[in-house]
């Protein structure tokens, strides 16, 4: 996988680095760009392999999962005695499993195979696939995948990213494929080794608008034929299946591309946070997919698919931002200064009371977008609403954990400069998960 | 989970929206420039409104409503109740003018408070009157525990002694509720309040202010000099109970907050669409673009829109937990803070955004910039609010955390 072959390299650099023949020769500048570069795009790796999706024949028709069937007419904000069931397995896993491993996760730019491995033990898939393909769905569910989404990153958003990306990659394919698509994918997502899989849409050019995609699609026979670059990717190096945005003669378009496929490239650079969710660019060199791998079942709403990945984003800042105001109150009612503890003075206070409200502010929109969608009834503009308040709130947040725990929050000792790392990724992703 | 507000209530919101513009609105500019000169629109109005709460007191809308359904037997189902609709159609109201708001007759804070605590015997008597709310005193302004104002107990009734400000419609309501203390000694568990009628011996008005905004309320400063009130007039537990005399009194305001943030939301509402209005010929206003990639005003505008909706739902939730009977002391103040504060910036912000046109009194724009000042101050200041989010939170006394 790519970050072995770059692990090698970069071993072999350093080697050649503290040779000191680089000093004797007058090369260490160069020697540092060549480093950059290196791992900026000279690893260029295919991209994973696996397996061979088949066809199950199952499907006559495209599954559609309902909106659940008792719509409530009472503004309600209680959860189902399921989704409470799901929240506290997810909630134990996120404490036991995840939060413990959020260091070296981070530190290893990657979620361990052990992790993930527990993470299906949750049974997160099943709730993604169809009941006629082998899962559990039986009506739509964008509101659990939030709590889900919510919990998990309340343990780490790195590792969380890396969990749901495959699930998302289920979901969208349950919402927008059609039988011959879902027949085809969907059943690996609900055995007993699903596939990696992930979602590319955001690319690398500043002010980017996922309406306004550079990755292009053009037709050639009965083929379709990407050109571009995918930034942010998570699973990148190991996704067996990949839904990429690209610019069509009609619109965005969304393809279903495998992994290994020529001219599927990934390389490594390195996110600021969420490290842990293995984000990739993603390059596309002339890559053929099958006419048929295009999303356009007649219910396509590329602007859906958009606004379900932002909100799964909104669902994680909600989750870490959690993890910083349950974090910060133990640490000022413990931390003593002047003789006292700090959350005794108002600046400290006022502090923790401000990152509750906006907190909470965070939650609401984003609880109100998806449980609009989760009915079907219009999120568009309460998706947009959302994005651009939690992506404020959930910095501030961030920065506001980092300055309650002062030099301590500068350092990798304390978890809070990495959720400060985290909570910038709510402000540049798009793509990448699917409620 | 459904985030919706129900059919059920949306028949009442019209109603209160169809009054804010048809009867709040053309005189909003007249009672601004005529200060403490009665509305007398209100009348008619008060007597519809007080038909329509008749009529459902589930979706009546106005102060003396909130708290209402608390009694209620409970079934364990889900309901939208009283506090919701109070908070949705004040809103409503407010989003027309919130100082005739505070100027209905029969809906003051006064009628909240004999709502919450009165007996049978005293809502049969003060039931139909108009109820103004005195506590805030010259020397006492967010700490209410700390107020000198003083009720002698005379056996058969009380003698209040001390001077009471910034009482709402202090003039213009039937009656006071006062709040004053047995003993000062004692501190704030001998605090309570007592209903004290107009025309009583020894209750004076002092004066009317002059103020920054909300100009149509009048706001009273009344003293008692030797004013005797009946023993059956004090609201709640006359005994001093170290264990909960002032907390009973403070657990008023958790249904009261909920619905000043709805004032500062229909404020904010009302600058918010006028001036979306006004720049419409200069902005491209869709939801396709992210945020960064819109003009400057466009953005301000998404952000606005977007801190209003979080104020909005965060304050339906905090009724919806009154209504199920939910401990709702942290979400109420956590809605009325956030409400106020940015209602104040949108108001503030809008009349900027509209440049000459909104500095001048062709438009509302200044005058609603002016009104929601007030609504991050009373019934618990922005600071005030978040020392008790904070306390809460923290789990802090307010020794520890002052």
């Amino acid at each position: 996988m790519a970050k072995d072959a770059v692990g090698y390299a970069l071993t072999a650099l350093n080697r050649l680095a503290g040779s000191g023949l680089v000093d004797r020769m007058g090369m260490r500048r160069l020697m540092e760009r060549m480093a950059y570069s290196l791992t900026k795009s000279g690893f260029r790796v295919i991209t994973t392999t696996a397996r061979a999706f088949q066809s199950s024949g199952k499907l006559g028709k495209a599954e559609r999962l309902k909106a659940p069937g008792v719509t409530r007419e009472l503004f309600d904000l209680n959860i189902t005695d399921e989704q409470q069931m799901i929240r506290d397995s997810v909630q134990s896993f996120a404490e036991e499993v995840l939060r413990p491993r959020s260091e070296p996760a981070d530190a290893e730019a990657r979620t361990s195979d052990e992790t993930r491995a527990a993470a299906l033990e949750l049974g997160l898939n099943f709730f993604a696939v169809p009941e006629s393909l082998g899962g559990a769905a039986t009506e739509r569910s964008p509101v659990t995948t939030m709590l889900v989404a919510e919990d998990l990153a309340h343990g780490d958003m790195g590792q969380a990213v890396a969990i749901l990306a495959p699930m998302s990659v289920a979901n969208a394919l349950t919402r927008w494929g059609n039988a011959d698509q879902q027949s085809r994918y969907l059943p690996a997502f609900a055995e007993d080794q699903p596939p990696a899989a992930s979602l590319a849409v955001a690319e690398p050019h500043v002010l980017f608008d996922p309406q306004q995609l550079r990755t292009t699609a053009s037709k050639s026979g009965d083929q379709w034929v990407l050109d571009g670059e995918k930034a942010l990717v998570p699973l990148a190096a190991e996704a067996e299946l990949f839904l990429v945005a690209a610019q069509t003669p009609d619109g965005p378009g969304v393809f279903i591309v495998e992994g290994g496929t020529e001219g599927l490239t990934t390389s490594e650079n390195p996110p600021m946070g969420v490290r842990a969710g293995g984000m990739r660019p993603l390059q596309l060199d002339s890559v053929q997919v099958p006419e048929s791998n295009r999303l356009s079942a007649e219910d396509f709403d590329y602007r859906e698919f958009v606004d379900l990945g932002t909100l799964a984003w909104c669902s994680l800042a909600v989750g870490t931002g959690q993890a910083v105001l349950d974090y910060v109150i133990p640490y000022v009612n413990e931390r003593e200064a002047f003789g006292e503890p700090i959350s005794h003075r108002q600046s400290v206070a006022f502090m923790v009371a401000n990152i509750a409200m906006e907190l909470e502010s965070m939650r609401i929109l984003t609880w109100r977008a998806v449980s609009r969608a989760e009915k079907g009834l219009p999120f568009h503009r309460e998706t947009h609403l959302a994005r651009t308040l939690v992506k404020d709130k959930a910095m501030q947040i961030g920065t506001d954990g980092v300055q309650l725990l002062g030099g301590h929050g500068y350092t990798h000792e304390y978890p809070v400069e990495r959720w400060y790392r985290d909570m910038r990724a709510m402000g540049v992703m798009f793509g990448g998960l699917h409620l | 989970m459904n985030l919706e507000i129900p059919n059920k209530i949306k028949p009442l919101i019209n109603n209160a929206h169809q009054v804010a513009l048809s009867v709040f609105r053309p005189i909003s500019r007249k009672y601004d420039r005529a200060e403490h000169e009665y509305p007398k629109e209100l009348d008619t109005l008060s007597s519809v409104l007080d038909g329509m709460n008749e009529g459902d007191p589930d979706s009546g809308a106005g102060a003396a409503q909130t708290g209402k359904g608390r009694g209620k037997e409970d079934d364990g189902s889900v309901k939208n109740g009283a506090n919701m609709t109070t908070c949705l159609g004040s809103l409503e109201l407010a989003y027309g003018d919130v100082a005739l708001l505070l100027s209905m007759p029969r809906q003051g804070l006064g009628n909240a408070a004999i709502a919450a605590v009165a007996n049978d015997e005293q809502l049969e008597r003060f039931g139909d009157k108009w109820a103004a709310m005195a506590i805030t005193e010259p020397g006492t302004g967010s700490d209410s525990a700390a107020i000198r104002t003083t009720a002698r107990d005379e056996g058969d009734h009380y003698v209040l002694n001390g001077e009471k400000i910034y009482v709402t419609s202090g003039a213009r309501a039937d009656c006071i509720v006062v709040w004053a203390t047995l003993d000062p000694k004692m501190g704030r568990n001998a605090i309570k309040s007592f209903v004290v009628e107009w025309g009583t011996e020894g209750m004076e008005l002092a004066r009317l202010e002059k103020k920054l905004g909300i100009r149509a309320s009048d706001t009273a400063a009344i003293t008692f000099n030797e004013c005797k009130v009946p023993k059956d007039n004090l609201l709640g537990d006359p005994e001093i109970n170290p264990e909960k005399g002032f907390a009973g009194v403070m657990e008023t305001f958790d249904n009261t907050r909920p619905l000043v943030a709805c004032f500062a939301l229909g404020c904010a509402r009302a600058s918010l669409e006028r001036t979306q209005e006004l720049l419409e010929e200069s902005i491209e206003y869709d939801y396709d673009k992210p945020v960064d990639n819109a003009s400057a005003v466009e953005a301000e505008l998404y952000r606005m829109e977007a801190e209003l909706e979080a104020s909005y739902w965060l304050t339906v939730k905090s009724a919806w937990m009154a209504d199920n009977r939910q401990p709702n002391s942290k979400e109420a103040s956590i809605c009325k803070a956030k409400s106020a504060r940015v209602g104040n910036w949108i108001t503030l912000r809008c009349v900027e955004l509209a440049g000459s046109i909104g500095y001048n009194e062709d438009e509302l724009l200044e005058k609603w910039s002016r009104d929601s000042k007030i609504l991050d101050i009373f019934e618990g200041t922005q600071q005030i609010q978040q020392l008790i989010i904070a306390r809460r939170l923290l789990g802090k006394s307010s020794k520890e955390l002052k």
